[in-house]
């Protein structure tokens, strides 16, 4: 079962490149072979292996807000996971 | 109320006052400067803000501020000033927000002096600003009207949600006369549901000029322009004087149409049959009138503080039906009775011989 | 690569952790890719969500590439003229004290035109909060030099590098205010990275805590990209203020009056 996952607003990303940077996983890629409503390649996750911790460090660097961040341990809701 | 001798800067500021006024903000300029003072101790007294700000720039984005959290709020300056204001005053105007502003106008162009003129007379009621639109403007002649055009001009920002400027110049600020000021009015207790008070239970305001869309743009500039075809309709005012077979009307307003009048009284009692017309609202100019007046004179004579502005507005509407003279003094030089006779009686001379009457 | 090769969410064993800002509005903004703006309205919409403020807000927005930040924020919101955003700030604030007023300004806005009532405000201790978005160019212009352009940087206005002889060197503010006894808390964060970027949410809750609590004027300057008008890819342009903008504008705190330590 898989410690965390993102979900990723595909059509609000403008592919900037910033969360497979960050992403301490390396789960997150630019779909180079997509191409979102604005023309975009924009960010995907490919997580296969579940590595995903859903650290949210890619949601906090994403400039356009496109990453919802889920983890399986129940977390403060309010207060972003990292301290 | 009984009449108090009142120096009319210090009147204006009463009747904002008491017209309701919950927020000032302004920046000293003479012969502007005892409306600023006499609030800064007021205001605190009554417990409402008062704010000497940085500049005339800040003072009217202060206002922009206020006006904008749906309160009654006011900046006074005089004419370099007003100049310094002018983009806050496109910003209010494209913002459909109530705004009082009292330009208490003197010698200009450039620093000029602080002597009493009517020159911005075009900068209030044609160029407050950029864009198309147009502030409505009161032009007291009087303690008295300087008080009761203050707070009409309360009430005629909130009825159209529109820019009103008192403009007077710097002798009606700073002469003293017996007037008398009204009761004290009520604060407002709600806020417009457009204000921006915070969003809460309700969708959020916003409060913008800006529009980028061309379509948008122009659709809003036509409600403007709707605006103030409506206030055109409803709003112009103005005092007139043995009119009834005047063959010449003198046109004056402030100080000017002041002094004319007593130039009139002297004409008449020479037997010359003169009126006066004196226009209290310069935007919009009592145009309707003056129309129907241009049937029955056979010229007009334009008297003001400056070179020559007003009397666009007179020439646009007597549209040619009659000829338009002019005699105005500048830098703050004021108009005396003697020399506007002198000018009503050569006016005459030149219209009835025009006519082939005996003169 | 297929788009999305994820193993399929069980609603019930994960939770959420981290979404979309109740203050931020549902819509895609202007901004250029890879822009630090979409982060700092993210951190300030943040930062209202947690203290419970987008119901008593009125954002104050500047004339810059954040000028239509008010169609950005579900919160009351208004548009200054260009400079002027704390000035009309004052106005908002002074009527209606129980209200949070925040100005959102870029460093055109802010340290050029808009210095004298910056100063003012600061000086005043206007009981305001200041998010200044300092990215060293006039974005929506199109990159001209800005005040706080550094030495050398070519933009569309300075074309062969800012000569600080000719145009002076860019404009340390959040030194220059913290002189001023009116603020209670000015800090400069930078948004190049993620530890950054959550220091400077940070700074900005204490901001507005600072607001709240009535103590005087508080402002957040915050170094950004601008990768469009830079001329440098987004990853590239975040490591540029790293090695050029921090040197020049020091990260740290400029004013924390005794009280804000409290908050």
């Amino acid at each position: 079962m898989a410690k965390g996952t993102v979900v990723i607003n595909q059509d609000r990303c403008k592919g900037c490149g910033l969360c497979p940077t960050v992403c301490p996983q390396n789960v997150i890629f630019m779909a180079d072979d997509v191409l979102n409503a604005k023309g975009y390649h924009p960010a995907t996750l490919v997580d296969l292996d579940e590595q995903c911790t859903g650290c949210a460090i890619c949601a906090v660097i994403c400039p356009d807000v496109c990453i919802t961040v889920y983890r399986e341990t129940p977390a403060k809701k309010h207060a972003p996971v990292l301290a | 109320m009984a009449k108090e001798l009142l120096k009319g800067n210090v009147a204006i500021a009463e009747a904002a006052l008491r017209a309701g006024l919950e927020a000032y903000f302004g920046y000293p300029i003479t012969p502007q400067t005892e409306l600023l003072e006499h609030l800064s101790r007021r205001m605190i007294q009554l417990n409402r803000v008062f704010l000497q700000a940085e500049s005339e720039v800040a003072s009217i984005n202060m206002v922009y501020g206020a006006a904008s959290a749906g309160v009654r709020t006011m900046t006074s300056s005089s004419s370099p000033g007003i100049s310094l204001m002018q983009e806050g005053f496109s910003y209010i105007a494209a913002s459909d927000v109530p705004c009082v502003v009292v330009d208490i106008m003197r010698g200009g162009p450039g620093l000029g002096n602080i002597q009493p003129s009517q020159g911005d007379y075009f900068q209030v009621t044609r160029s407050a600003g950029h864009g198309d639109y147009h502030p409505i403007v009161l032009a007291p002649a009087s303690v008295q009207e300087a008080i009761d055009f203050t707070v009409l001009a309360f009430d005629l920002a909130d009825k159209y949600r529109h820019l009103v400027m008192v403009a007077a110049d710097g002798q009606i600020g700073q002469m003293m006369e017996p007037a008398e000021l009204p009761p004290m009015r009520p604060i407002r207790a709600e806020r417009p549901e457009w204000a921006l008070t915070g969003a809460k239970d309700r969708e959020k305001n916003i409060i913008t000029s800006l529009f980028m869309q061309p379509e948008e743009e122009e659709a809003f500039n036509q409600q403007i322009q709707a605006r103030l075809k409506v206030i055109k309709k409803n709003e112009q005012r103005w005092y007139e004087y043995l009119t009834e077979d005047a063959d010449l009307l003198v046109i004056g307003f402030g100080t000017a149409g002041r002094i004319a009048y007593s130039a009139v009284e002297a004409a008449r009692e020479k037997g010359l049959k003169v009126g006066l017309l004196r226009p209290q609202t310069l935007w919009p100019f009592p145009e309707d009138r003056l129309s129907e007046l241009a049937d029955q004179i056979r010229g007009c004579l334009v008297v003001e503080m400056n070179a020559g502005q007003m009397i666009d507005d007179v020439r646009l509407a007597v549209s040619g039906q009659v000829p338009v003279s002019f005699y105005g003094r500048m830098g703050g030089m004021i108009p005396m009775p003697d020399d506007i006779l002198t000018a009503i009686e050569e006016t005459l001379t030149r219209l009835y011989s025009a006519a082939g009457l005996p003169i | 690569m297929l788009a999305t090769l994820n193993a399929p969410i069980s609603e019930n064993s994960l939770q959420v952790v981290y979404e979309y800002p109740e203050s931020l509005s549902p819509v895609v903004t202007h901004y250029c890719p890879g822009c630090t703006h979409g982060i700092a309205h993210r951190l300030l919409a943040e930062a209202l969500d947690e203290l419970g403020l987008r119901e008593k807000t009125i954002l104050v927005a500047p004339v810059g590439c954040s000028v239509f930040a008010y169609q950005y924020f579900e919160t009351d919101g208004c548009e200054a003229a260009h400079g002027r955003a704390p000035a009309m700030a004052t106005g908002l604030k002074r009527v209606q004290p129980d209200k949070i007023v925040v100005t959102y300004q870029g460093d055109g806005d802010l340290v050029s035109i808009g210095a004298a009532e910056i100063l003012h405000a600061a000086a005043r201790g206007e009981n305001i909060t200041t998010i200044f978005v300092n990215n060293a160019i006039y974005g929506m212009t199109g990159g001209q030099m800005a005040p706080t352009t550094l030495p050398g940087q070519k933009t569309t206005s300075s074309p062969f590098g800012r000569n600080t002889t000719m145009t002076g060197s860019p404009i340390r503010m959040s030194e220059l205010l913290a002189n001023l006894d009116g603020p209670a808390y000015i800090v400069r964060r930078s948004l190049h990275d993620v530890k950054n970027i959550r220091k400077a949410k940070k700074a900005i809750i204490t901001a507005l805590k600072v607001q709240m609590a009535g103590l005087g004027f508080s402002m957040v300057e915050l170094l950004s990209s601008c990768p469009t008008n830079w001329g440098i890819q987004p990853e590239k342009a975040l490591e540029w203020i790293e090695d050029n903008m921090v040197p020049y504008f020091p990260l740290g705190d400029y004013k924390v009056r005794d009280e804000v330590n409290g908050l």
